[in-house]
């Protein structure tokens, strides 16, 4: 299983209203880091798939949940537990550095 | 436990690509592990790079980086982007620990490059995400129309300064000192910008906020007072350091952590085992600076895999 998009649109059904923890990895296309952290966060969501859902926000073309959570840097990696944030890591991390970090939830 | 590698890279960026193309085209088919995250190096986090020679209008930061990694895999560079996580240079063949897998060298050459630089005051960690960034292009967008800040004298401080006015109203750089360090072309641009704002002689003390930015609390580094400014964003670009953690014990280091080589070679104080780039240059810090050691540690590497000699006995 791989990543999934949301949009402002959908963001609730597949996030907020999600049975399973999620981690919204909001981007945007001019974003370096951005990139580079885009295959890790593709190889966690194969290997931990059954546990965690790993969507992508664009956060130029959704306006509206970027400013609902206060997203000011990109990548921010947000993980939400029935629909609140519980986890937020700022920046690009390592593979290694991120299954630490997550877990809690894998 | 595998093969023994004839050269394994620890890193990417200009120094270590440049120095896989080198090792590659001298048919050493180097190892280079470029880091999960970091591939690539400081240039895939800035825009336009003018002063690469060879580029007479400018190439993109990340799309150099690109060119030089296709460069190094033409060759047969056997790319990964994985992590290292522990050595053993002293080890016969040397050893590089990587997700578990344990990769066996006759040569090591090193290019981890550096890091930006925290600030390391109340407010910093608590607030990063939610208006104190150290990339502009990453984050510059979220600041339209609004008032910011950028932290730092140099040149990294006022690329960032100068890109940041395409979106914030004005942007005020904050330096320690009463002159910029940047260099005079740098200074010239931004001095000439009418939205950019000197606040000379200034550090920030703390950053203020709740749940996201709201100001900076600024110390005077001559007269002690205090003030503060309002801002909705500061781009901290203060320097960087060594990513050299990896190598502490093993090889000696700078009391600034950059390791220490023998220059003008790339070799360090263990046989067969080479640094180049910014982990090794506090000097000059260039991408064209950082692919020429880059190149001199693959050259250093191949006659050490020769026949062991002093590369400096040999040119």
């Amino acid at each position: 299983m791989g990543t999934k998009k949301v949009t402002d649109e959908t963001f609730e059904a597949d996030v907020l209203k999600n049975d399973k923890p999620v981690l919204v990895d909001y981007w945007a296309e001019w974003c370096g880091p951005c990139k580079m952290v885009a295959p890790v966060l593709e190889a966690i969501a194969e290997e931990h798939g059954d546990k965690l859902d790993i969507v992508k926000l664009n956060v130029d073309e959704n306006p509206l949940v970027t400013q609902k959570y206060n997203i000011l840097n990109i990548p921010t990696l947000g993980v939400f537990k029935n629909g609140e944030v519980v986890k937020e890591l700022v920046g690009a991390r390592s593979k290694s550095a991120l299954l630490r970090e997550l877990a809690d939830f894998i | 436990m595998s093969a023994i590698h004839d050269v394994i890279v620890i890193g990417s960026g200009p120094a270590g690509y440049t120095a896989a193309l080198y090792a590659a085209r001298a048919q050493l088919k180097p190892l280079v592990f470029e880091g999960s995250v970091t591939a690539g190096g400081a240039l895939m986090n800035t825009t336009e790079v003018e002063n690469f020679p060879g580029f007479s209008s400018g190439i993109q930061g990340p799309d150099l980086m690109d060119a030089m990694r296709k460069q190094a895999e033409r060759f047969g560079a056997d790319l990964r982007a994985e992590d290292v996580t522990e050595v053993d240079l002293k080890a016969d063949p040397k050893r590089v620990i990587s997700e578990g897998e344990t990769y066996l060298a006759r040569a090591v050459i090193i290019a981890t490059g550096s890091r930006y630089r925290e600030l390391g005051i109340p407010g910093e960690k608590r607030l990063s995400g939610h208006g104190v960034s150290w990339c502009a292009t990453c984050d510059g967008f979220f600041f339209r129309q609004q008032e910011i800040a950028v932290v730092g004298g140099g040149d990294s401080a006022m690329e960032e300064a100068l890109f940041l006015t395409r979106f914030a109203s004005t942007v005020t750089v904050i330096h320690r000192r009463d002159q910029l360090r940047a260099s005079k072309i740098m200074q010239e641009r931004a001095f000439a910008n009418p939205k950019i704002k000197f606040r000379w002689n200034s550090e920030v003390a703390e950053v203020l906020g709740d749940t996201k930015i709201t100001g900076l609390r600024l110390r005077d580094t001559v007269t002690g007072e205090l003030s503060d400014l309002a801002v909705g964003g500061v781009f901290v670009a203060i320097g960087h350091d060594p990513r050299s953690e990896l190598f502490t014990g093993q090889l000696d280091t700078d009391s600034e952590g950059y390791l220490l080589v023998e220059q003008p070679s790339t070799r360090t104080a263990i046989p067969g085992v080479f640094a180049s780039g910014d982990v090794v240059d506090h000097t000059y810090r260039q991408a064209v600076t950082a692919a020429g050691t880059g190149c001199a540690a693959a050259l250093d590497a191949e006659r050490y895999l020769a026949g062991g000699m002093n590369p400096r006995d040999m040119y």
